[in-house]
């Protein structure tokens, strides 16, 4: 009896890593459920942040505390060889924007030509910007790919940029606790992107809206901090929150001797801090789910969504199959812009173009994967192939290893640091109606060019679609 | 911020679901550094043919919707991307309110950012408000209700604190710095319970 009501007390006691990060942070509480929030790192591109510095202007107010912030150029940069400011009509002045603001409010900048410029959240990793039990905010919506290390990351709009650099502080709805388990192994040839896509593909891209997401299991645990940053990364795509993994001595080992990590005593002393961070026993999820890793097979996407998604020995939906008149309307929609045929299998389709890169894919592990593919093929003739490092500190261990070499020989052009194709913001885009096998995040309407017909993948998928010219399954290249 | 208390307009309805960010509009429309202008790049991708000419199928290119001032869309919607363009976008069209079964929570902090009234009703409810023919609807922030010229529709309830915050047109950041003295006081203590978080971005600094 007693043992019972001990364990419903301790339950209720009970917190997940996430209340742990929400508890720490409040700086006042506000009432139903809503508190103001501090943020311990802020970091600013040149996309979403001019307006929030013309805002601060206006109000005739400062950066509050500029030590907590970072800014980084990304979106708009060139990733041509000796690239300079100039990118899109427009873009320079944004450019040139960031930097100003930067320079005038103390805030140290990741600039061209700085050997730590990168896509930003791959940056904030790598130079350990972000830590554990940390709060990181971004103007930038896949801000929670850091909450693989176990900081509460978030992606604000430009008034919270503006918020934030004048209060250090934002106001947040704390969002409900959901838990997405994945048990047993992964398969040979399916990587953290299957299992995101995967997991999507079963909740849909409202499935997680309101809830910071928490993934745990065996599968997880076994994955590298690069490729929990691609699980944390995509969980925008279902709507979460905020996306979180408890930290464990993976993620210490990857943070030890990292720039902006702590050295010596402090280290050691942010260490015993972390250690107590993961969830306690019998903390509460408003939601639970478990999926098991070793069913999953590689996904690519067939439609507009990040939902829209197959095994690539599956086949795209037949609307004709549906009862309801309103799926059948949005499934046929979507098949047009793909130019695609109802219940036609989704291997064999021929590309156009091959993106590998992006916040979600651009990190070393990832290249590695797709130069693997790629060692010893070539591009396909028709298809133009692009690898887009995430930061230059990626781009440099990757040359030391030779991944560039295998790539440039097997016909891929070899790029500079940037979201590049990701965004289709700068010069790379996909044109109209071409195919395009992505590593990106997006496969929206439009969001990789005009008319662009983008299906999303891992590296090592994207890889094999460059070589053999159509979607391939990538299990058969690695046997 | 413009204050939201109550406006009267054509309603128009976009039931699609899940309406992403970057069909709300699209990536090129962001490089800019002002938030004025970017109502001509709403829907871009729908609204113009490939030729640049608009297309007089969608539902803002009607003559009866072109003054819209009330969106009704589907659920999820918003969802996608954190740019605050997107708001801003909808406002420099012309629309104040949005009501819809649901919203990507990024583009709904955005909403009331900037004074455009995001309001949750049941997806029963939105369809009927979608496929009523008849004349302007009016939308009561004070009130919490929606109505036409027969009467009330519908009721919808808006978060308190928010609520009060459109119908002032608050700044929050001023809302905030009446916090001041807690920020000082949580920042003081956190300097002393986890210094390196304070090393912050000086590496001749005093973790080391
Ligand atoms: S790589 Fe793509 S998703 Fe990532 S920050 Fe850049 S534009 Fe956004």
């Amino acid at each position: 009896m007693s043992s019972a009501i001990d364990l419903m007390i301790s339950a209720m006691h009970a917190r997940t890593l996430f209340d742990k990060l929400w508890d720490s942070h409040v700086v006042s509480e506000l009432g139903n459920n809503r508190a103001l929030i501090h943020i311990d790192r802020h970091v600013l591109h040149d996309l979403t942040s001019p307006q929030a510095f013309d805002g601060l202007r206006r109000a005739g107010r400062g950066v509050r505390n500029p030590e907590l912030t970072f800014a980084v150029q990304d979106h708009l940069v060139s990733t041509e060889r000796g690239r300079t400011d100039e990118t899109v009509p427009g873009g320079a002045a944004l450019i040139r924007a960031l930097r100003d603001n930067a320079r005038q409010s103390g805030i140290p900048l990741f600039d061209l030509g700085d050997p730590r410029q990168g896509i930003v959240h791959v940056v904030a990793p790598e130079q350990a910007i972000a830590l554990p039990g940390m709060t990181l905010v971004c103007g930038d919506s896949h801000t929670c790919t850091v909450g693989a290390l176990g900081v509460y990351a978030w992606g604000i709009g430009t008034s919270e940029v503006e918020h934030v650099l004048a209060t250090q502080t934002l106001v947040q709805q704390k969002p409900l606790g959901m838990r997405v388990c994945f048990d047993g192994r992964l398969q040979a040839g399916v990587t953290a992107k299957d299992m995101v896509l995967y997991l999507i593909g079963r909740i849909g891209i409202g499935g997680a809206t309101g809830h910071a997401l928490e993934y745990a299991g065996a599968a997880v645990r076994a994955l590298d901090m690069e490729a929990r940053m691609t699980l944390c990364n995509m969980a925008i795509e279902c709507g979460a929150r905020t996306a979180l993994i408890e930290p464990d001595d993976t993620t210490f080992a990857y943070l030890h001797g990292r720039a902006y990590a702590p050295v010596g005593v402090a280290w050691e002393q942010a260490l015993a801090v972390w250690r107590t961070l993961p969830g306690d026993a019998g903390a509460f999820y408003e939601r639970d789910i478990v999926l098991d890793a070793s069913e999953i097979a590689p996904q690519i996407t067939w439609g507009t969504t990040p939902h829209d998604v197959v095994r690539v020995d599956g086949r795209v939906p037949d609307p004709a199959q549906l009862s309801s008149n309103s799926e059948r309307a949005v499934i046929q929609r979507a098949l047009d812009y793909m130019g695609l045929t109802p219940g036609a299998p989704i291997e064999g389709l021929p590309v156009h173009r091959v993106f590998i890169g992006s916040c979600t894919n651009g990190r070393l592990p990832d290249l590695r994967e797709a130069a693997r593919v790629a060692h010893g093929r070539h591009v396909a003739s028709g298809v133009r192939a692009m690898v887009v490092p995430g930061s230059m500190k990626v781009k440099r261990d990757a040359e030391a290893e030779g991944l560039d070499r295998i790539f440039i020989e097997a016909g891929f052009d070899w790029r500079e640091p940037g979201c590049s194709m990701c965004a289709g913001l700068n010069a790379d885009k996909v044109g109209p109606r071409e195919r395009c096998v992505a590593t990106s995040n997006r496969n929206f309407e439009g969001r990789q060019g005009v008319l662009a017909r983008t299906h999303l993948a891992s590296p090592a998928m994207a890889a094999a679609a460059a070589v053999t010219g159509k979607i391939t399954d990538v299990r058969r290249m690695l046997s | 911020m413009e204050p939201f208390i109550t406006i009267t307009g054509v309603a128009a309805p976009l039931l699609r679901a899940d309406i992403n960010t970057d069909a709300i509009i699209p990536m090129r429309w962001l490089v800019t550094a002002t938030r004025d202008g970017l109502g001509k790049g709403l829907f871009s991708e729908w609204r113009y043919r490939p030729d640049g000419s608009e297309d007089p199928e969608f539902v803002l290119n009607q003559p009866l919707y072109r003054a819209a001032g009330i969106l009704i869309a589907g659920a999820n919607f918003g969802c996608g991307s954190s740019r605050e363009h997107a708001p801003w976008a909808l406002l420099d069209f012309g629309i104040r309110c949005i009501i819809a079964p649901g919203f990507a929570s990024i583009f709904y902090e955005n909403c009331l950012k900037n004074g455009i009234l995001p309001v949750v009703l049941p997806l029963i409810d939105v369809e009927n408000l979608a496929s009523r023919q008849r004349g302007a609807l009016t939308v009561d922030l004070v009130t919490q209700s929606i109505s036409d010229a027969d009467g009330r529709i519908a009721a919808f309830e808006l978060e308190p604190s928010r609520r009060a915050a459109l119908l002032e047109g608050r700044d929050e950041i001023d809302d905030t710095l009446s916090h001041a003295e807690a920020i000082a006081v949580f920042q003081a203590r956190d300097r002393e319970q986890r210094p390196w978080v304070w090393g912050g971005n000086n590496r001749k600094n005093e973790f080391r």
